[in-house]
């Protein structure tokens, strides 16, 4: 379970001064529930999730995540998280394997447990044929599903993904949010942040909608549509996020 | 602090840069093949150069002396030099060495010099050319065995012997043992390989390790990780070291197999004191001690190039910053080669300086323990300091995630 307690973020920028980049954001979500964190560039929703993942330390406000709290507890947060965002690579010059083998050892998991767990992965993702290929030679595909293998590793609780299926081709991004629906199905916790209306009305639960680092509304995709009266997602975000705007 | 984890990161780490040809390139190829190539040629070419500058017999120009043809007729004579017509522009024709140097004979010298009170003859040359300073050297020779020939017969025409204006000799005489001179010779230049290699070597792997991950994109999942931010430190500052002390040991091993194997060739080739001269000999000892020296001072650039890296977002932002530390830590090094910069208690706390004057005394045998322990101790406390530095710049917010 994740619970977040006006969770704040001040940043310190030369040129602009203080910047709010979280600002009393809270959610909570249940295990086997996906919570969607829409937000245009720059909302908000990196920061909130870098928090929860213990990557910032938060201003002021409060996390549990798994049970941990994110500041007194960082590492047993990050033992129960697993994070996959869009910005994030894998290393070139070490295989599929190595990189999977690599993170299942700084999670702890002893040789047996994680030959183990490389073989159940590599059969259930598919990764067979480029299990021992060098990353810098995989296609975006095979990438994405070696991302995959090192963020389930350890067979974390709590799933973050941050724009996951950013620029990714259609297939691969499909195959992306089959995979968060998996999740799902394991009675992971999961959060998804994106600015992908229809991805985000397909696939969450509950969606919280983030507009210059506040929490602007929540709510599962048809609540939010009876409350603004958008036909679809993306109308009740314009809405939610810029009420002057024309319809 | 988890030692298994520090472990697993460095372990990785190696792994990815063995398979990393620039890091390859800086920490071992570079430091195995190129600097005892650079040693070697620059020695063999600065001896081939000198050699041949004294084997040209040079042109000189003499100025006055016409009431000494016996002097200038003896000159030409000798074999020793070229003698170009006197000009006026013979300063001009120095500097642009056409004439390598010249030397004035005063009016009246010739007659003086019967007498036995010739006025001094200058020569011209100049100075930090090497042809003209080995010319003006063979000048001033010449014009010595000529006074000394003036002034035996003078003594002569007077019944007294040669060598009562000369009672006695004074002679030079090399203590120092072969293997002595040898350390003295390397111990100029291998302080400069090791400071150049040590920073060398940890540079590209600092900067992969830190900026390069930023930049593509890997430091993110590994901060998710469990490993905590120390751990995380240590077991890529691990690879950083392991990057510079490389390039170091195959450097001098490198250097030490090449000296080795040119020195049984020379021994083959020639024979006596200059072969003795000519090849110089490895104290292992002194060799052992750079080593250990070399350690904390490794761990000091390590830590700052891991430092310096980290701050930089990219690849190239840290080689910005780190290109222009190579004349930082270069300068003191420079300084230690100085003539007359003697190891002290205050320079002992100068780091680089400090190693720069030790790995000397040490090739050639001198072993101050007092100094060598204040040198290691305090380049130690610089290195806790500058790693303490990195790892917390690696706690900071504003520095892992600097846009």
């Amino acid at each position: 379970m994740i619970e977040a307690r006006g969770l704040t973020k001040v940043f310190h920028d030369k040129k602009r001064g203080l910047i709010r980049g979280a600002d009393e954001v809270s959610f909570r979500v249940e295990p086997g529930r996906i919570y969607g964190l829409l937000g245009a560039n720059g909302a908000g929703k990196t920061t909130t999730l870098r928090m929860l993942a213990t990557l910032l330390r938060p201003t002021s406000g409060s996390a549990v995540v798994a049970g941990c709290d994110v500041v007194r507890e960082p590492d047993r947060v990050r033992a129960s998280v697993g994070f996959l965002a869009a910005g994030t690579a894998l290393y070139a010059r070490l295989t599929a394997r190595e990189t999977v083998a690599y993170f299942g050892r700084l999670n702890g998991l002893d040789e047996a447990t994680l030959r183990a767990r490389i073989r159940s992965l590599a059969d259930e993702l598919g990764m067979g044929e480029f299990l021992d290929r060098r990353c810098d030679g995989l296609s975006t595909g095979m990438k994405q599903k070696t991302s995959i293998a090192r963020m389930l590793v350890h067979d974390p609780q709590v799933m973050i993904f941050d724009e996951p299926t950013l620029g990714l081709d259609v297939m691969t991004a499909r195959a992306i949010v089959g995979f968060v629906r998996e999740c799902r199905g394991r009675g992971k916790t999961v959060i998804y942040s994106t600015h992908v209306m229809s991805e985000a009305e397909k696939l969450c639960d509950v969606v919280g909608v983030i507009h210059e680092g506040r929490m602007r509304a929540e709510g599962a995709p048809a609540e939010l549509r009876a409350r603004t009266g958008g036909a679809d997602l993306e109308e009740c975000f314009v809405r939610i996020v810029a009420p002057g705007e024309p319809r | 602090m988890s030692w298994r984890t520090i472990a697993t990161i460095y372990a990785k780490e190696l792994r990815d840069s063995l398979r990393d040809r620039r890091t390859l390139l800086s920490t071992i190829i570079i430091p195995t093949f190129v600097m005892p190539a650079i040693v070697l040629g620059v020695g063999r070419m600065a001896s081939s150069i000198i050699a041949k500058a004294k084997q040209e017999i040079p042109r000189i120009m003499v100025i006055g002396g016409a009431d000494a043809p016996g002097v200038l007729a003896e000159l030409k004579g000798s074999g020793r030099f070229r003698v170009e017509p006197a000009a006026p522009d013979w300063r001009a024709l120095i500097s642009d060495k056409r004439v390598r140097a010249a030397a004035q004979i005063p009016e009246g010298f010739g007659r003086a010099l019967e007498s036995g009170s010739a006025p001094p003859v200058t020569v011209y040359y100049y100075e930090g050319e090497l042809k003209s300073g080995i010319a003006a050297e063979e000048l001033r020779s010449f014009f010595v065995g000529v006074r000394d020939r003036a002034a035996a017969r003078l003594l002569a025409a007077r019944g007294l012997p040669a060598a009562i204006a000369r009672p006695f000799e004074v002679r030079q005489a090399n203590v120092a043992p072969p293997e002595k001179v040898g350390g003295n010779l390397l111990g100029g230049v291998i302080p400069y390989i090791i400071i150049l290699l040590c920073f060398t070597g940890a540079m590209n792997p600092a900067m992969d390790l830190t900026a390069g991950e930023k930049e593509r994109g890997t430091l993110e999942p590994l901060l998710c990780s469990p490993a905590a931010r120390t751990d995380i430190v240590l077991g890529k500052f691990a690879m950083v070291l392991t990057g510079s002390l490389a390039a170091v040991v195959c450097s001098l091993v490198s250097v030490g197999v090449t000296l080795v194997v040119v020195g049984a060739s020379l021994a083959g080739a020639r024979a006596g004191a200059v072969r003795q001269a000519a090849a110089p000999t490895i104290d292992l000892a002194g060799l052992l001690g750079v080593l250990a020296m070399v350690l904390p001072v490794s761990v000091l650039f390590s830590a700052i190039l891991f430092t310096v890296s980290l701050f930089a977002k990219s690849f190239k932002e840290a080689q910005s910053y780190a290109g222009p530390l190579i004349l930082v830590v270069f300068m003191p090094a420079i300084v230690g080669m100085l003539p007359g910069i003697d190891l002290n208690l205050r320079l002992a706390l100068v780091p680089i300086l400090n190693l720069s004057l030790v790995c000397k005394e040490m090739l050639s045998g001198v072993w101050h323990w007092g100094y060598i322990a204040v040198i290691f101790g305090s380049t130690a406390l610089y290195a806790a300091g500058a790693l303490a530095l990195a790892v917390g710049m690696f706690r900071r917010e504003g520095v892992l995630f600097r846009t």
